[in-house]
């Protein structure tokens, strides 16, 4: 009993969080990526306080300048419209489409990608001439083509997005299934008789992973991107206040009152910023050997 | 007994036949995009003509081979598409083709230069950063690429609107050349410059973006390895090291994003043609998708992806001519 006692025993090792966290906050422009990203998803939560009611709705003079009037701080677009009000529900808006729509590309690669490279031969052969095929043709084009055919509901063009999305990740999971599929863990595994789902999903996947969620952030930001363009030439859905369609409004405007274009311009533009910042700390602190 | 073919050619020839299965992927991919959309081609046919009774309708189905098995109908587009035959445009009243040929050109052009603006700046300031790396040139050039990577295209674009077209008055609005100017000779190559500064200069600062922080990172991975130190040791000077050593390696990686960046690009100019209002395909397939022109569409969607490959297929010949560790055979 009295062994136990002199054994010294190591000091315990931090928690993986702790040691992510450590890592990820010595990227000092991630920190910065993290704070935007975290009032964007403020703004997102408080929309409803900020402007109880609808955002479409009329709230003042139109094309009232910034700062002039209290009840509408940022000013009015050409209808009235608050601009701040717009800026906070637009918010809500496009992380909604950026983090569904990435859930969607990574559903629809993570299947494709892990049937490919766990599979290979003829399987592979066929999944990745169809995700050429999805390479090949303008993801935009694609996009407005699907638009036109399904129609402009929010829901739709969140599925586009992701459709048209979904090349990139499993071309990465198809790399990482193909490192994998033979290592000694996996052929444990087969040994022991476990199937082949439980191979891909359970054994497999957890270690393709961390590339994936570094990349996520990319689709999210080219997903805001894309969603922001389509509510810009009017082809969005009109029943929701988005980024884009402020900035395709302000476009009308723009000889006389640039700020309508110009504020909900700059809110995507630190938006997709802090995505990109957020991926490279994503980056540096998931793979912390890998020299950028 | 073979025929000495070059091995370029050999590998080229390769290539060509692997795209052969996506081009028919997306033939059979248009094909059921069209059969997903709401109405046929008798059904714009008929409302071209501002309606017809029933049993007209009935037999308009059967001349086009509306009522044949899915099969038929699929084989027959197929071999359409194959001799680059669209269809018809019911809103421009000409087969799509032609519309497509008309507009070609414009997309083209402000493709190509577009494309080397941000190729060639991209892998120049990106190179520079890295040469003089975590400085502040280099802290410049970074933070400027990563802003230009978060900006809308669309969003630049008007800005730069307001800046030289409604602020300055320095350059035209939209369109591609002066409506009422009848320019001939050089007045007109001019005329078609100044109003294609400011799209280019749009689709460049976005997609130079890209190039740059690759480039970046490229040229540090390799500036890193074994043979550039052994370069170094035999008295390379700095500039010779990295023209001759370390670019055409760092480029490798630079090559293979700008073969399949330029869908993404092609897919970009969309945006920026229509607000700039240039005549080119991108613009078309916006008026397509607001006209309900399906055939005109999948005309473009058909024919960016036929640039799409041909691209692709001229940067592998190039990266293969870069690389020499590249087996050809």
């Amino acid at each position: 009993m009295s062994i136990i006692d002199d054994t010294r025993l190591r000091p315990a090792e931090p928690s993986r969080a702790v040691v992510f966290w450590n890592r990820y906050r010595r990227n000092r422009a991630a920190l910065l990526g993290l704070v935007l990203f975290a009032v964007v998803v403020l703004m997102a939560l408080t929309a409803g306080l900020v402007d109880p009611g609808d955002p479409l709705r009329r709230a003042g003079a139109p094309l009232t300048a910034p700062f002039v009037d209290m009840a509408t701080p940022l000013g009015t677009d050409q209808l009235g419209r608050d601009i701040l009000s717009g800026l906070f529900y637009g918010a809500r808006i496009s992380l909604l489409v950026g983090v569904v729509a990435t859930l969607v590309a990574i559903a629809i690669g993570v299947v494709i990608g892990a049937l490919a490279g766990y599979f290979g031969g003829w399987v592979d052969d066929v999944l990745m001439r169809i995700t050429e095929a999805f390479q090949t043709i303008p993801n935009f084009v694609l996009l407005l083509t699907l638009v036109a055919i399904l129609g402009s509901k929010i829901e739709w063009i969140t599925l586009a997005i992701g459709i048209v999305s979904w090349t990139a990740p499993a071309r990465m999971v198809r790399a990482e299934f193909m490192s994998l599929r033979n290592r000694e863990f996996v052929d444990a595994a087969r040994n022991l008789g476990v199937s082949n789902t439980s191979l891909i999903f359970r054994e497999i996947l957890p270690n393709a992973l961390p590339p994936i969620i570094v990349y996520a952030s990319v689709i999210m930001a080219l997903s805001i991107l894309l969603e922001s363009a389509l509510a810009f030439l009017g082809l969005g859905d009109p029943n929701y206040a988005s980024w884009g369609n402020m900035i395709g409004q302000g476009r009308a405007v723009l000889r006389t009152a640039w700020y309508c274009a110009a504020i909900p311009g700059i809110a995507i533009v630190l938006t997709v910023l802090s995505f990109s910042l957020l991926g490279e700390g994503l980056n540096d602190a998931l793979n912390p050997r890998q020299k950028q | 007994m073979s025929l000495p073919i070059p091995p370029l050619l050999t590998y080229a020839l390769r290539r060509l036949v692997q795209a052969v299965p996506v081009i028919v992927l997306i033939m059979v991919g248009t094909f059921l995009l069209l059969k997903l959309a709401p109405g046929d081609t008798v059904d714009a046919l008929v409302g071209d003509m501002g309606g017809a009774d029933a049993q007209f309708i009935e037999r308009l189905r059967i001349e086009y081979g509306l009522d044949q098995p899915v099969w038929v109908q699929l084989w027959r587009y197929m071999s359409k598409l194959a001799t680059f035959d669209f269809g018809w445009s019911f809103v421009y009243e000409q087969p799509v083709a032609t519309v497509l040929m008309d507009r070609l050109g414009t997309t083209l052009l402000l493709m190509a230069t577009s494309l080397s603006i941000a190729f060639t700046v991209g892998v120049a300031l990106g190179a520079i950063a890295a040469r003089r790396a975590y400085s502040l040139t280099d802290n410049v050039i970074s933070t400027l690429g990563l802003v230009f990577y978060a900006t809308p295209s669309f969003f630049l674009s008007l800005m730069m609107m307001l800046l030289f077209s409604v602020k300055l008055g320095w350059l035209p609005v939209g369109g591609i050349k002066t409506i009422a100017g009848f320019y001939t000779g050089w007045d007109h190559v001019w005329d078609v410059a100044l109003h294609l500064i400011m799209p280019t200069a749009a689709l460049s600062l976005i997609y130079l973006s890209f190039y740059l922080r690759l480039m970046r990172s490229s040229v540090l991975q390799v500036a890193d390895l074994d043979f550039v130190r052994t370069a170094r040791a035999k008295g390379a000077g700095e500039t010779r090291l990295m023209f001759h050593h370390i670019m055409r390696n760092a480029l490798l990686p630079v090559v293979t994003l700008f073969g399949l960046q330029f869908s993404t690009v092609l897919g970009g100019s969309v945006v920026v043609e229509t607000i700039f209002t240039l005549p080119g395909l991108g613009q078309l397939a916006y008026q397509s998708v607001i006209q309900r022109d399906m055939n005109t569409l999948m005309g473009i969607i058909f024919l960016c992806s036929i640039i799409v490959v041909v691209v692709n297929f001229l940067t592998d010949l190039l990266y293969a001519r870069l690389d020499s560790r590249i087996e050809l055979s």
